[in-house]
């Protein structure tokens, strides 16, 4: 008889509920080896790109061992880079990378978070979607055209017209004035940040958007309903509600700052030193690597770049981890 | 002053600020894609696509070389990180759910993302350029392939995530193996979401410069070898930006042009494409 057949093997098929049982588990010898297999490819090509982050780290610190042993722990906080005479330090390259990432974040968080406001509680319901569309494909737009169009259009008007201005308004002002002392000649540190804050805007000003959408209706609702006006309630509500994601939001651009090369490269104006001017040219990490590297000498300029490398992924690697941990906190975040 | 009205002062201020933010960032953005285009189509013509780049001091030419430089760096780029990327991410998705070593790689994934290019240029070179001889068209497509690769991985696991499980239990109750399950079954429905993540891996590193500097380095003449350092676009503007001949200035705009509509053109497709299939 078929059909007793059939029954018989469905049967054999049926788990034997008494012992647990792995409801996953392939019915047949085969189909567990192939499992097996598949199992093991996609570990390890999960493996690989694990791989590659330790990779990254060793490579470097192996190269930079020669700049290391030759100039001491100090190579990161002395202030020379000299390729004639073979001495090399990072502090001027810290400092560049630091300072053009700081100005870049004191004009993209308030600009970010206008942007992200007027996007989730002011803007008309039919402009929500295109502008923000168009923040996120702003995002997507290559580094390399910020920094061209901050050497040829942004460097010259800005000494043309803003940095004798500013000069003229805060120069006089005592320890305030010096920041921005020297000839105004448009590409230099301060220039540096200001197209790297253009470049971050997008980047903040999305994750701000998207940590703002997480807080549930029915909070604001009620603050509008006990009579709160939008400021109160983005201030009161809003910003507490979503302060871990926020800050996260702000460090994942700092982390994009502080690694970009090309739109700091074009502006900053290359000149190894440190001035008290932010008007002065200087050199960030990344820059001094676009820079430098293609030419150096193989030796202690190649490894004191490689040490510079180094340091830079590592400063990084601090400010993406904590706003990576921050933003999950903030998002994942549900009900009160 | 009362209260109220200077509640209503506050605000008024506050969402004008906001307003002006919006306004300020938008105007400052259009700006750039403004002068892009216009000096950018002034740099476009036939030449453009049929001459090499020009020797120093030349006039005309064209980014004949570094264009098809840039394609070729860029596909090997993508035939390299969608594979990877995809079985990865397969494996984050279906094998992944709680495992320490999963975790780990997600995190590493999340910090790969944003990391510095030029850091992931300096560690091919290293890698490849000092041991094998010298720069060349493969090394850039492996650096830019280290940036690619986490951006396929998360989207291909956050795709695979939305994946209903009754699917999956569904699959698996006719007898199907598990990696029958995957991809025939969900990976296939959520096909359009991967794809839409290879598009974006493509355009992010479509524009990037920094690890293209030291690992496919350039070169003026038109060659199709991998294995010799290879022109392409980002580094051909990067350079020519900086010259001092006009030619070379305004090839670099017309070269910024072309990598920014491409890249634009790939996000807004991938945004078309996953709107009208990706949605579960």
């Amino acid at each position: 008889m078929d059909a007793a057949k059939t029954i018989n093997q469905i049967a054999s098929l049926v788990p034997d509920v008494s012992e647990p049982v792995d409801i996953h588990a392939a019915p047949t010898k085969a189909f567990r080896r192939q499992d097996m297999i598949f199992h093991r490819i996609t570990l390890l090509f999960a493996l690989l790109v694990l791989a590659g982050l330790f990779g990254i780290l060793a490579s470097l610190a192996v190269e930079a061992i020669p700049a290391i042993l030759e100039f001491g722990p100090s190579f990161f906080w002395s202030n020379i880079w000299s390729v004639p005479d073979d001495r090399f330090g990072a502090r001027i390259a810290i400092y560049g990378t630091l300072v053009t990432s700081v100005i870049a974040l004191l004009i993209a968080v308030p600009v970010s978070f206008g942007i992200a406001l007027f996007l989730t509680e002011t803007c008309p319901t039919w402009l929500r979607r295109p502008l923000g569309t168009a923040i996120e494909l702003l995002a997507g737009v290559p580094s390399i055209i910020y920094g061209i169009w901050g050497l040829f259009i942004f460097a010259p008007l800005f000494s043309e017209y803003v940095q004798p201005q500013l000069q003229k308004a805060l120069g006089g002002v005592p320890l305030l004035g010096e920041l921005f002392s020297g000839p105004p000649i448009g590409v230099g540190i301060l220039a540096a940040g200001i197209v790297l804050s253009l470049m971050v805007i997008p980047f903040v000003a999305s994750v701000m958007r998207d940590v703002f959408e997480t807080v549930p209706p029915v909070l604001k609702e009620s603050a509008y309903g006990v009579g709160c006006t939008t400021w109160e309630v983005v201030w009161n509500i809003v910003l507490p509600y979503t302060r871990v994601g926020v800050i996260g939001g702000i460090m994942l651009g700092l982390g994009r700052a502080l690694g970009e090369t090309m739109a700091v490269t074009f502006v900053i104006g290359n000149a190894n030193r440190i001035a008290t001017s932010l008007y002065a040219p200087g050199n960030s990490i990344a820059s001094v690597l676009a820079n430098e590297f293609g030419e150096a000498a193989p030796g202690l300029h190649i490894s004191s770049l490689f040490a510079l490398g180094l340091a830079l992924f590592v400063i990084t690697f601090v400010v993406l981890a904590v706003s990576r941990w921050l933003i999950r906190r903030g998002t994942a975040k549900q009900g009160i | 002053m009362d209260i109220y009205s200077r509640r209503l002062l506050a605000n008024r201020i506050g969402i004008g600020l906001s307003m002006l933010a919006m306004f300020v960032g938008l105007i400052a953005l259009l700006w750039i894609l403004f002068t892009l285009f216009s000096k950018g189509f002034a740099a476009l013509s036939w030449d453009f696509f049929t001459q090499d780049t020009p020797a120093p001091g030349t006039a005309g030419g064209g980014l004949r070389n570094s264009i098809i430089g840039s394609l070729m760096i860029i596909g090997v780029t993508t035939l390299v990180s969608t594979p990877i990327g995809i079985l990865a991410g397969i494996y984050l998705a279906e094998f992944g759910e709680t495992s320490k070593f999963a975790s780990a790689t997600r995190f590493v994934t999340d910090i790969m993302l944003s990391a510095p290019s030029i850091v992931i240029g300096l560690f091919v070179y290293a890698l490849m350029v000092a041991t094998l001889g010298g720069f060349s068209g493969w090394a850039g497509s492996v650096a830019l392939s280290l940036i690619a690769i986490p951006v396929v991985v998360r989207t291909t696991e956050n795709m695979l995530r939305l994946v209903p499980s009754s699917l999956r239990e569904a699959a698996f109750a006719v007898g199907a193996p598990r990696w029958r399950v995957s991809i025939n079954v969900t990976l296939r429905a959520v096909k359009a979401g991967v794809v839409t993540g290879v598009l974006l891996a493509i355009a992010r590193v479509t524009g990037e410069t920094a690890p293209l500097l030291f690992t496919a380095l350039n070169n003026q003449f038109f060659s199709t070898n991998m294995s010799q350092p290879m022109g392409n676009l980002p580094v051909v503007i990067f350079q020519f930006a900086m010259s001092p001949y006009d030619n070379w200035i305004s090839l670099a705009w017309g070269g910024a042009l072309l990598i920014a509509l491409l890249v634009l053109t790939i996000n807004v497709g991938a945004r078309i494409m996953f709107r009208s299939k990706g949605n579960l």
